[in-house]
């Protein structure tokens, strides 16, 4: 704990709202923005959930170094989480830690299933995902960002995955912890999904949870992340819309050569 | 049976394309029950009953009969090794770009840091891309320099029947050369004349997908020009006025050297 924050005398107060004002329900205010994040990479975006912020970028698929890696008959996915040194309020050691390490992992984990790995063999795909600022619910902001920057990067995907955290605090569900709730509530659900089948890559639990509980917060953990989901896609149109800017509704007729089917030009 | 966009609408992966006896092509992939998704943000397209998306963004992957502009790399024996870009290196054999008998020594021919425009003669998932520099207008690019854009934008760049390509080159009196890989290769002209051209391929990559690209690209290039010439007025102004046969007489000529 850091100077001067103290336990919270109620996480839910006595007409139902949580420390921010929201209803158990209702997640925290929400801000994606695809491509142009950051310039280098092959794709970017980066995603503001309450205070939490963070960048993911995206290089690739590109020849993997080094060589042993390489996997005969698919990508090879490599994510990298790190929290910066200033993300949270005592600084953090600079050093890879376990946590970062694991949480890597669990990302890796997370968005392989929806990735179409197989049609690169022997290449990877970097992921770098640094969180500017941290409070609460990094991995799965990151999870949500790092789709999005692999969408923008054009890797072959099967959706985009969406995800969230389901949590307790004063024997209530709630949707989206942020970083109090988190430390002082009863545990949490951190869950990604593949949205068209529901089929699960992501879920972890901390702390208690009876068997209805678990079945509830996962109920409510999915809802959310259809609500994401929604608004990764409207964040992804809104990004090449803009790149088209106002004439996007119509294209110029040279369809043909739109295609790829146009033959290239020699100097003949 | 139903599809669910709009012809060139913008999707995104994971979103359902259509229903039932669709084919699926590029860009997309089937489920079980016969539902075509996007894999890839891109505008979705319908020909016949076939669905493909056209992608936005995206490394190149090669294709068997893609020319390409590559940078050789390394010597390997009767081998380059050639970058084409994207995520794998490409090799070419002596056999596929020289005519027999050559050298055993074959960095004379090509060496490191030499580019070349070259086709993907063979390339399947397991095995790299092989090249072939066995066709016309296959040959080392002397001088010259590179622009890169992304892969996605090339049919772009060329246009319809090569409307974008030819309109550049003409208005700047340059001679280019355009790779599926992305990288667009352009010699001649003056130094503000390959500036603009830069300028231009890098709008078209831009803008790709707005109309009307072709004249505000050609707008764009008459407005840098006329700039050009105001700044050197005491130049006489008949510099974009060159025979452009010239050009492709010496290019045949670079061909014979190098297939000899």
């Amino acid at each position: 704990m850091s100077p001067g924050e103290e336990k919270p005398d109620y996480l839910i107060n006595p007409e139902g709202l949580r420390l921010d004002g929201r209803r158990p329900d209702e997640m925290r205010p929400l801000e994606l923005k695809v491509g142009d994040v950051i310039r280098n990479a092959d794709g970017s975006a980066s995603i503001k959930q309450g205070n939490t912020y963070i960048v993911a970028a995206v290089y690739g698929p590109r020849e993997l170094h080094p060589r042993h890696l390489a996997l005969p008959d698919r990508a090879y996915l490599r994510c990298n989480y790190r929290m910066t040194t200033f993300s949270v309020p005592d600084r953090k050691r600079p050093a890879p830690s376990r946590r970062e390490r694991e949480i890597s992992m669990v990302i890796r984990n997370a968005l392989e299933p929806a990735l179409f790995l197989e049609e690169f063999p022997e290449a990877v795909i970097d992921v770098y995902i640094y969180v500017l600022q941290a409070d609460g619910g990094t991995r799965c902001a990151s999870i949500n960002a790092a789709s999005l920057a692999l969408a923008d990067a054009g890797v072959p995907m099967r959706s985009l995955v969406p995800s969230i955290a389901v949590g307790k605090a004063d024997d209530t569900l709630l949707v989206d912890l942020g970083d109090m709730e988190d430390k002082y509530g009863g545990g949490d659900v951190p869950m990604a999904i593949i949205p068209h089948t529901e089929s699960i890559t992501l879920l972890q639990q901390d702390g208690s949870f009876t068997r209805e509980e678990l079945l509830e917060a996962m109920r409510m953990g999915i809802n959310a992340c259809k609500v994401l989901h929604e608004r990764q896609k409207d964040a992804i149109k809104r990004a090449y819309v803009r790149e088209a800017g106002e004439d996007d509704d119509e294209y110029e007729d040279d369809l043909e050569a739109d295609l790829g089917e146009a033959a290239i030009p020699g100097e003949d | 049976m139903a599809t669910f966009f709009e012809n060139r609408e913008i999707v995104v992966p994971g979103q359902l394309l259509a229903e039932g006896r669709y084919r699926s092509s590029f860009g997309t992939y089937v489920s079980a029950d016969d539902e075509v998704f996007s894999a890839l943000v891109g505008l979705a397209e319908l020909r016949g009953n076939t669905v493909r998306v056209v992608p936005l963004h995206g490394v190149y992957i090669p294709r068997e009969g893609d020319r390409v502009i590559g940078t050789i790399n390394f010597v390997a024996g009767n081998n380059w090794k050639v970058d084409i870009g994207g995520p794998y290196g490409a090799s070419l054999h002596a056999n596929n770009a020289l005519r027999k008998p050559y050298d055993d020594d074959i960095s004379k021919y090509y060496d490191v840091g030499d580019v070349i425009a070259a086709e993907v003669a063979t390339y399947d998932r397991t095995t790299g891309p092989y090249l072939s520099m066995k066709g016309r207008g296959l040959r080392k690019l002397k001088g010259g320099t590179i622009v890169e854009v992304s892969p996605a934008k090339i049919p772009r760049v060329i246009g319809r029947k090569g409307s974008m390509i030819n309109m550049i080159k003409g208005k700047l009196d340059i001679q280019a050369m355009v790779g599926q890989n992305g990288r667009i290769w352009i010699r001649g002209g003056d130094l503000d004349s390959l500036q603009i051209a830069k300028k231009a391929f890098k709008m078209v990559a831009d803008q790709s997908h707005t109309k009307n690209l072709t004249d505000r690209v050609a707008q764009m290039i008459d407005e840098e020009l006329a700039k050009m010439h105001q700044n050197d007025e005491t130049e006489e102004t008949e510099e974009s006025s060159a025979p452009e046969d010239g050009e492709e007489t010496e290019d045949e000529e670079e061909m014979e050297e190098v297939n000899e």
